[in-house]
């Protein structure tokens, strides 16, 4: 399976759209070479603006740019994007529903080195709670681009959360994007598991585990965490003995507890929730050691996936 | 040489103003009155002489834009894009009320606002990210920005400020209203913030100092902020907060203050006086 990285392809839809639409600018606080925004940089430098490491003054001066018309991009980790801007992005960018594109790149656990200050294990379930907020989970590098693509012409404002890591390549490169459409990788029909970002690869190979033990498991992509809507959820959770959640947040207010609250008391099937415990990261030489440590593997999702059947037949 | 005419053409709309915001706030409810009424008079200056504003179409592209960073002083925004006739004089009676049009801070719903602000410290910000857009289009149109004296404490304005003098943005005025008094006491005594001017220029900007309660003075800040290239200008009012009701003029008490009866009387007196006498 051939591996791509998801920023580096952020960077390069952002200098792809931006050749056709003038609107587009770029924010960064200093992190560019990291998150790829540095690539608008090159190709544009008079609708690129270095920030500085203010991320605060970044997220309203953005706001300020989209209610002049313009369509912002900012960019830093998730964890400074989102936890160290919150009041911003809810007073200046998410009331008057500004066109601001934010991107927390290095999310969740993906900057495995950086520790648990770089690591964000909450941030995009705090952008879920903003009202109007749209929230993003690419998969993979051509999703990524797909996505940049759809939050230009999106009204409102967009979250779109970036792993830093390569991961692998499965989405078609063909079509467009639609916000808040959930999509099926693998079919299956005793279990579904609705996984987003880079819980979904973990899933899919879950679903092999699975079916060599006789078990046919679905993976859902939940790369719209926000709108999530409940006709997209139905729509897979019928016929279904099972149900399991894959993400890579705290599961406090997680992909779990959103789809739970969705369909409480119309869909009676157990129930699995694969997360992040009460807890913050910790540095480690790798992405999979920490998927390990915090019980985010494909075993995790197979032994959670067998778990919730298990109940259903007691 | 100042026009007498427009003087007190200016001086009569600061005390219209001031009137308005009276009445919003009425008899037995909260209001901001002190810091709303330490701005009347750029109030007045700003959207009935300096700023290019279109009476008929309040978001004609080519128009200045006024942001309240202080935007809990949004009734005496709101007492002047009323005058404009952005908005029905009937409103002014239901301001934060429920399903009224008129919010407790400045909201995008309310035509002439140009951004949500009210928590503290975004103002110049989103001030700073209009300047750019409108500079990037080549506009000719300004952006002016009204801070609080207490709201200098707040870390985003000085992000601002820097990146404000970091990208030259010399369509941007920005304003202190230094009324001296914030929400619990005297700003010397919560948190004392010296030498706000020399602070200023430190952080690269331009900065006039002058009588916020002088329209003359005001324009002439304003002109002379408009001739200044290459970098942002802040003018620094000194002002009054609670200006033009004596016995609220100078107390905490009427920064989110309530009028009885009889005060909302002799406050609606004392400003008639006033207007009757310029």
């Amino acid at each position: 399976m051939e591996k791509k990285s998801l920023r580096m392809a952020y960077g390069e839809a952002l200098v792809e759209f931006g050749k056709t639409n003038s609107d587009i600018v770029a924010l960064e606080a200093d992190l560019g070479k990291s998150t790829m925004s540095c690539l608008f940089k090159d190709a544009y430098p008079e609708r690129y603006f270095e920030m500085g490491i203010a991320e605060q003054n970044m997220a309203s001066t953005a706001a300020g740019l989209a209610l002049a018309g313009k369509i912002p991009f900012y960019s830093t980790f998730a964890v400074f994007a989102v936890g160290r801007a919150y009041d911003q992005i809810r007073c200046s960018i998410a009331i008057p529903q500004a066109n601001v594109r934010i991107c927390g790149s290095s999310c969740g656990l993906s900057d495995f080195g950086d520790g648990k200050t770089h690591q964000s294990i909450e941030e995009a379930n705090l952008m879920c709670l903003i009202p109007g907020m749209t929230v993003l989970n690419p998969v993979d590098a051509v999703e990524t681009r797909k996505m940049v693509k759809a939050m230009i012409t999106h009204q409102g404002p967009v979250y779109i959360r970036i792993n830093r890591n390569e991961l692998p390549v499965y989405t078609p490169s063909e079509g467009d994007y639609e916000i808040g459409k959930m999509t099926r990788i693998v079919e299956g029909s005793d279990v579904v598991i609705f996984a987003t970002g880079a819980m979904v690869w973990k899933s899919v190979e879950a679903a092999a585990l699975l079916k060599a033990e006789g078990i046919s498991a679905e993976v859902i992509n939940v790369s719209s965490l926000k709108p999530l809507k409940k006709s997209e959820i139905l729509k897979y959770t019928a016929g279904k003995k099972a149900i399991v959640t894959a993400d890579e947040q705290t599961k406090i207010g997680g992909l779990g507890s959103a789809i739970a609250s969705l369909i409480i008391g119309e869909v009676n099937v157990p129930f699995e929730q694969i997360g992040i415990d009460d807890q913050f990261g910790t540095s480690a030489h790798s992405y999979e050691e920490l998927l390990v440590r915090y019980g985010l593997t494909e075993k995790d999702i197979a032994q959670a996936a067998k778990k919730a059947l298990a109940k259903g037949t007691k | 040489m100042a026009n007498e005419a427009l003087t007190k053409e200016l001086k009569g709309i600061a005390l219209q103003l001031r009137r308005n915001v009276l009445e919003m706030i009425g008899v037995g409810n909260a209001g901001h009155w002190g810091g709303s009424s330490s701005l009347a008079e750029l109030m007045s200056v700003l959207y009935f002489h300096s700023m290019r504003v279109d009476k008929t179409n309040p978001k004609n592209p080519e128009r200045d834009r006024l942001l309240l960073s202080k935007g809990h002083a949004a009734l005496i925004q709101y007492a002047a894009l009323c005058e404009l006739g952005f908005f029905p004089r009937a409103e002014l009676q239901r301001v934060k009320s429920l399903d009224g049009l008129l919010q407790g801070h400045p909201d995008l719903t309310v035509p002439g606002i140009e951004a949500v602000t009210g928590s503290l410290g975004q103002g110049l910000s989103l001030g700073v990210g209009m300047a750019l857009a409108l500079r990037l289009d080549q506009k000719p149109s300004r952006v002016f920005v009204i801070m609080g004296d207490g709201e200098q404490s707040e870390g985003q304005l000085w992000e601002a400020a820097m990146a404000a003098s970091n990208f030259k943005v010399d369509n941007l005025t920005a304003f202190i209203d230094r009324n001296k008094i914030q929400a619990t006491g005297r700003t010397d005594e919560i948190f004392s913030i010296p030498q706000l001017d020399r602070k200023w220029s430190a952080f690269g900007w331009e900065v006039i100092t002058t009588d916020g309660h002088d329209v003359d003075k005001i324009i002439d800040a304003i002109n002379q902020a408009k001739t200044i290239k290459g970098k942002p200008t802040l003018i620094i009012l000194d002002t009054i907060k609670g200006r033009g009701v004596s016995f609220a003029e100078n107390t905490p008490a009427y920064h989110n203050g309530t009028f009885d009866q009889a005060k909302y009387a002799q406050a609606m007196a004392e400003l008639d006086a006033q207007k009757a006498v310029i």
